[in-house]
């Protein structure tokens, strides 16, 4: 074989280790303070810092890689949770090495701890230990009737407003614009018009999100697959590339994110961009995560496509709808089309449809270049895919 | 290599709770970074140092964001029969931010950069959560 058939080959080394036993076989913690107890031991053994880490692998629940990095005050650009049972942090290892050898990566940490003999429920699963332990949320913002999702972007939404002028009404253009889309796609759960009023007459929930900024709440199901290019030249439709990608995460509370009118797509989005190849102006279509409308105006921010702090006056005069500048979310998004909960999977299959040419009579005359931008949390991770056409490899 | 009994261990922020008691808000310090951490943890991020400090907070902060829960947000239980409330983001003097409730006031007089000053809830297990009201309005 070939040196250059083997780019992971000692490209990464192992720096640190650390465990944590007992001879009782009880520990008498949780799982996720040990983990973070036996993260600090394996930093020391190698002479590191947490802000040296900028990737992280556990095999952890729904929010456990943004926990463990808050914790540790790291942002990090890698993550894995490959969960496949015993070996899961042997795969930790070969993902990592390659996230290394392809410089995705420079320092990450895999971590597990399970305690089954002091009651933690499922081995693996960090985080669900023993019942002495408490998320921070529960500790920190659960006792004040802060409500999340939903809360956290509304403080988003309170600071831009604040900080930069936004207006409701600005925010609610996004609504509409989205909902002109959906009205195109004959799949989409709401597709009756929608005006600016009508989302500002729509009920508050949460200061300042009106009903008609928050997404819907549906069932739904979505799978991809990817393959070799060479492979793909011989498949049954059109390959769409994926041109660059690149993920961020910042906090895994409100309370904890560093400026709530900047989110890790600022980090993302611009790494995915330069991998690409591609400046804001090459997009011809926006997949961008919509679970509030603020989950948008920020994005478009952070991405590139207009300053930070003027989302507002960027969307107004339907740039984001049927016929704009920036046609985005064209499948009616998760305001309009439908949201089961983690919406990401619906922004890349849109982004695919659109760039094969089979969006019926919502399709983007020409698409050749397509982001599909995710968030998750309270604004507390993103994920941005560039795709594109044939003509633009 | 660590062994560790079985005998639990304190939590981080049991040092927290405890001083709620006598309705003081305390924040952990690291003296090497020489800063605040915030929320209470069992190792500064900065530099893994494990041996921290608490200090008395001042009390004095401003809001950096807020928001009001209505009737339609999808309350908590024991959120259930309140009427509309205030949950905000306070920066505190000494740094850092934390999560907590603007009372006392009309939530409709409530802004972004408000002066706030630290108040008491009383729990029934005898600690005490910090909230705000309107505070001093010279800045």
């Amino acid at each position: 074989m070939p040196a250059s058939t083997r780019p992971v080959r000692a490209s990464a080394a192992l720096v640190g280790v650390a465990d944590i036993v007992s001879p009782t076989g009880k520990l008498g913690r949780g799982n996720r303070e040990l983990e973070l107890a036996a993260i600090r031991e394996a930093l020391l053994d190698a002479g590191l810092r947490p802000g040296e880490v900028d990737g992280l692998a556990l095999t952890g629940g729904i929010s456990a890689p943004l926990d463990v990095a808050e914790y540790l005050g790291i942002e990090p650009r890698y993550v894995d949770t490959t969960m496949t049972g015993g070996c899961s942090f042997e795969t930790h290892v070969e993902h990592a090495a390659t996230a290394i050898a392809n410089g995705q990566a420079e320092t990450v940490v895999i971590v597990y701890a399970g305690t089954p003999r002091s009651g933690g429920m499922v081995p693996g699963a960090g985080g669900s230990g023993m019942k002495r332990e408490v998320a921070p949320y529960k500790e920190w913002e659960a006792p004040y009737g802060a409500v999340m999702p939903i809360g956290g972007y509304a403080l988003a939404a309170s600071r831009h407003l604040a900080q930069f002028g936004t207006t409701s009404e600005q925010l609610a253009q996004i609504a509409v614009s989205t909902r002109q889309w959906a009205m195109k796609n004959p799949r989409a759960k709401r597709q009756e018009p929608l005006t600016v009023e009508q989302v500002l007459a729509s009920p508050m929930v949460c200061d300042p999100l009106h009903l008609n900024d928050c997404c819907l709440v549906t069932d739904g199901a979505g799978a991809i697959v990817l393959t070799s290019a060479e492979r793909a030249a011989h498949l049954a439709k059109d390959p769409v590339y994926v041109l660059g990608a690149a993920s961020a995460h910042t906090h895994s509370m409100i309370s904890e994110m560093p400026d709530l009118t900047v989110t890790p797509g600022a980090q993302s989005g611009p790494r995915a961009f330069d991998l690409a190849g591609i400046t804001p102006g090459d997009v011809d279509v926006l997949e961008s995560y919509d679970s509030f409308t603020i989950t948008v105006l920020l994005a478009l921010e952070d991405l590139g496509f207009c300053p930070k702090g003027e989302g507002g006056a960027f969307v107004v005069d339907g740039t984001l709808g049927p016929g704009g500048r920036l046609p985005t979310n064209t499948n009616g998004g998760g305001l309009s089309y439908t949201h089961p909960g983690m919406y990401g999977i619906f922004l890349l299959v849109e982004a695919v449809r659109q760039l094969r040419g089979e969006g019926g009579d919502r399709q983007v005359d020409g698409a050749e270049i397509a982001v599909a931008h995710g968030c998750g949390g309270v604004l507390s991770a993103t994920s941005t895919v560039v795709l594109g056409t044939e003509a633009t490899r | 290599m660590s062994e560790t009994s079985e005998a639990a261990a304190p939590r981080p922020s049991d040092p927290f709770w405890a001083a709620t008691r006598e309705r003081r808000l305390v924040l952990q310090w690291c003296p090497d970074c020489e800063q605040v951490v915030q929320f209470p943890r069992a190792f500064c991020p900065g530099c893994l140092r494990d041996q921290l400090d608490w200090r008395e907070a001042t009390g004095r902060g401003s809001i950096y964001a807020f928001s009001v829960a209505r009737k339609a947000a999808p309350r908590p239980r024991s959120f259930k029969d309140a009427g509309d409330y205030v949950f905000a983001l306070i920066a505190l003097e000494e740094g850092g931010r934390m999560m907590s409730n603007v009372v006392d006031c009309n939530p409709a007089e409530v802004s972004v950069g408000m002066n706030v000053e630290l108040c008491w809830k009383q729990r029934e297990d005898g600690t005490a959560l910090p909230q705000f009201r309107p505070g001093d309005t010279r800045g």
